[in-house]
């Protein structure tokens, strides 16, 4: 009895070592993100880089102003998300409602796995097929542009967004529903009118999060959004996302230099935006169920 | 009369209305519903087009990638070295450099993202830190690949000096998906019913042996769909390796784990970006992405399936 009751506390603090240790891991990230991020503001004030237009790191008069990244970033999501929501949601609410047992017995992992394609995938198909064809079709200068970058990443984010949403809907009672037709209601009343409104905050949760990894994604933006520094004013400019400048420029910053801290202030300020948006959906969703009585 | 409709407050407005509209005369209501169903038609019929458009999309970029792959795609070109510049031979050694990279990151982020979760639910279930490390680490889930890549180069690649390596890749990749293997670890714990916990407590079961034999094996397949789910997403990120393990070439394969390493995922960038001879290059980089493409729809394929056999058994 002695030996198995020291046996179990030798192995409850080997759990909570590898756990904190784990954690530590974790917590460490952030904490490195802002200790080589933050010297770049004793040199470049906060507002210069969140408001500078010229991002010139190279230059021997060197600007670190984000603004046009930032532009960028937001053309591409706010392109990417016209594109992912409608077709995520809608899928979502096809898979949830209206397919029977069998379409949605293909259809689900038939979803979450297109959902594996790594981004270089997509980056390669854009570059290849996609840039190449819009160029002729629309006549624009080049097809890489934030247009093309725009519905790659669209396209990339739909089955995350379809997955989430389709959660949220199967979280809705089938009491509502039945609630709604018994009422005389159709399908699509009950849809529209209740199962939709029931999960509203659910399928937000999954539109944040849709947000948040298209704002992250690198690779394929890298690859297809065409990289100029410059605040777009039409969506077939080329532009440059935080990200991309991240992937593009760390192989020259050396350690240590101005260059070197921007850049990883420009991962702060991503971190910072995705935590938000994380954030923003923890709570949606932890009011969602509770809305719906549901404990976790 | 007016009957009282049980719906929460929130839905009570449009059951109203409704109802409300139907009470009008008989003719309105014919109309009404024709049209009502009419609006059900061209609605679901706009909804078939959302999952039909998203599946062509997606189709098409497989589709593509498997025409333009198929043609270099022969035994030869999954083992033998490049050649000619890159623009003739086999992608073998990235081939490699993704398996070591992944092997990697998988020791070392299985053995510490399973005990992790485990210590979270089982030995500390219900504390309020357990709902604020959850929240962290849901948000390290969503965090850019390339956050983390610049994590490795700072820590891994500079701090600890193990240079540009598969070493520092690893350990890049193992921290990329230890939220995910976490979370999706957590998740497959907390669905494990407290009652079989009770009764094999009640047999006088110690909590280790409990968790040995009871809660692992009942969470088991849960567990596992989350940890191949994120190797194929090691397999298949990029950004994280840009700095801290990937070349566009090496002579030879690598010698330790402190040596580079060619790597499938950055080998179709540095093809399609770096080089001297784009058109040829850009036939070798169709093939990698045939092989990735294949290589990580089958991992996740096998998740998926599991996933998918545990649904229809308890779904």
């Amino acid at each position: 009895m002695k030996s198995s009751i020291s046996k179990e506390s030798v192995y409850a603090s080997v759990f909570g070592i590898l756990a904190f240790a784990c954690l530590f891991f974790l917590a460490g990230i952030t904490l490195v993100l802002f200790k080589e991020g933050l010297p770049l503001f004793s040199k470049v004030s906060l507002w210069d880089f969140l408001s500078g237009t010229a991002w010139y790191p190279t230059h021997e008069d060197p600007e670190f102003g984000i603004l046009s990244l930032l532009a960028g970033s937001l053309w591409v999501t706010a392109g990417a998300m016209l594109v992912c929501l409608p077709l995520g949601i809608g899928s979502a609410l096809y898979i949830n409602e209206i397919a029977g047992n069998t379409q949605k017995a293909v259809l689900k992992p038939l979803v979450e796995l297109l959902a594996g394609i790594p981004s270089i995938v997509f980056g390669f198909f854009g570059m290849v097929v996609v840039a190449p064809f819009l160029q002729r079709l629309l006549h624009i200068p080049t097809g890489l542009c934030a247009f093309t970058a725009s519905l790659i990443l669209g396209i990339m984010a739909v089955p995350t967004v379809c997955s989430l949403s389709e959660d949220a809907l199967s979280y809705v009672p089938a009491s509502y529903r039945e609630a709604s037709l018994a009422l005389g209601a159709t399908r699509w009343e009950t849809l529209i009118k209740v199962v939709l409104p029931a999960a509203g905050s659910g399928i937000s949760t999954a539109a944040i999060l849709g947000v948040s990894r298209v704002m992250g994604e690198t690779m394929t933006v890298l690859m297809v959004s065409g990289g100029a520094a410059i605040i777009p004013y039409s969506f077939f400019q080329p532009v440059r996302p935080l990200t991309s400048t991240i992937a593009a420029e760390m192989g020259e910053a050396a350690v240590g230099t101005t260059h070197y801290q921007a850049l990883f202030a420009i991962a702060v300020v991503l971190f910072t935006l995705t935590f938000i948006f994380n954030i923003a959906a923890e709570i949606l969703s932890r009011r969602y169920r509770l809305k719906l009585g549901l404990q976790r | 009369m007016r009957r009282k409709i049980c719906v929460p407050g929130a839905f009570r407005k449009p059951f109203e209305r409704t109802y409300a509209r139907r009470a009008g005369n008989v003719s309105v209501s014919a109309w009404y519903c024709r049209n009502k169903q009419a609006a059900q038609k061209a609605g679901f019929f706009l909804l078939f087009c959302c999952i039909l458009a998203t599946l062509l999309f997606l189709g098409s970029i497989v589709y593509f990638v498997f025409a333009g792959g198929s043609k270099v795609l022969t035994w030869g070109f999954l083992t033998q070295w490049p050649r000619n510049a890159m623009t003739e031979g086999g992608i073998f050694p990235a081939l490699l450099g993704t398996f070591y990279l992944t092997l990697g990151a998988v020791t070392v982020a299985l053995p510490l993202g399973l005990a992790c979760a485990v210590y979270l639910c089982e030995y500390t279930p219900g504390s309020l830190a357990l709902n604020a490390i959850r929240i962290g680490i849901n948000n390290l889930a969503g965090v850019p690949s390339v956050v983390f890549g610049l994590f490795g180069l700072a820590v891994f690649v500079k701090f600890f000096g193990f240079g540009v390596s598969v070493l520092s890749g690893s350990l890049t990749l193992g921290i990329l998906i230890l939220p995910g293997i976490i979370s999706a670890s957590q998740e497959a714990l907390m669905a494990v019913p407290n009652s079989l916990r009770e009764a094999s407590f009640a047999l006088g079961a110690t909590r280790w042996q409990t968790i040995k034999k009871i809660v692992i094996p009942q969470a088991l397949p849960g567990i596992l769909t989350g940890v191949i789910l994120s190797i194929g997403r090691a397999a298949g990120e990029t950004a994280p390796i840009l700095f801290t393990a990937a070349a566009f070439y090496t002579r030879r394969y690598p010698q330790s784990p402190f040596s580079e390493v060619m790597a499938l995922p950055y080998h179709i960038y540095a093809l399609m970006t770096e080089g001297t001879h784009p058109r040829q290059q850009t036939v070798i980089a169709y093939g990698s992405a045939l092989v990735l493409l294949i290589l990580v729809l089958l991992i996740s394929g096998t998740a998926v399936f599991i996933r998918q056999r545990q649904r229809s058994i308890y779904g």
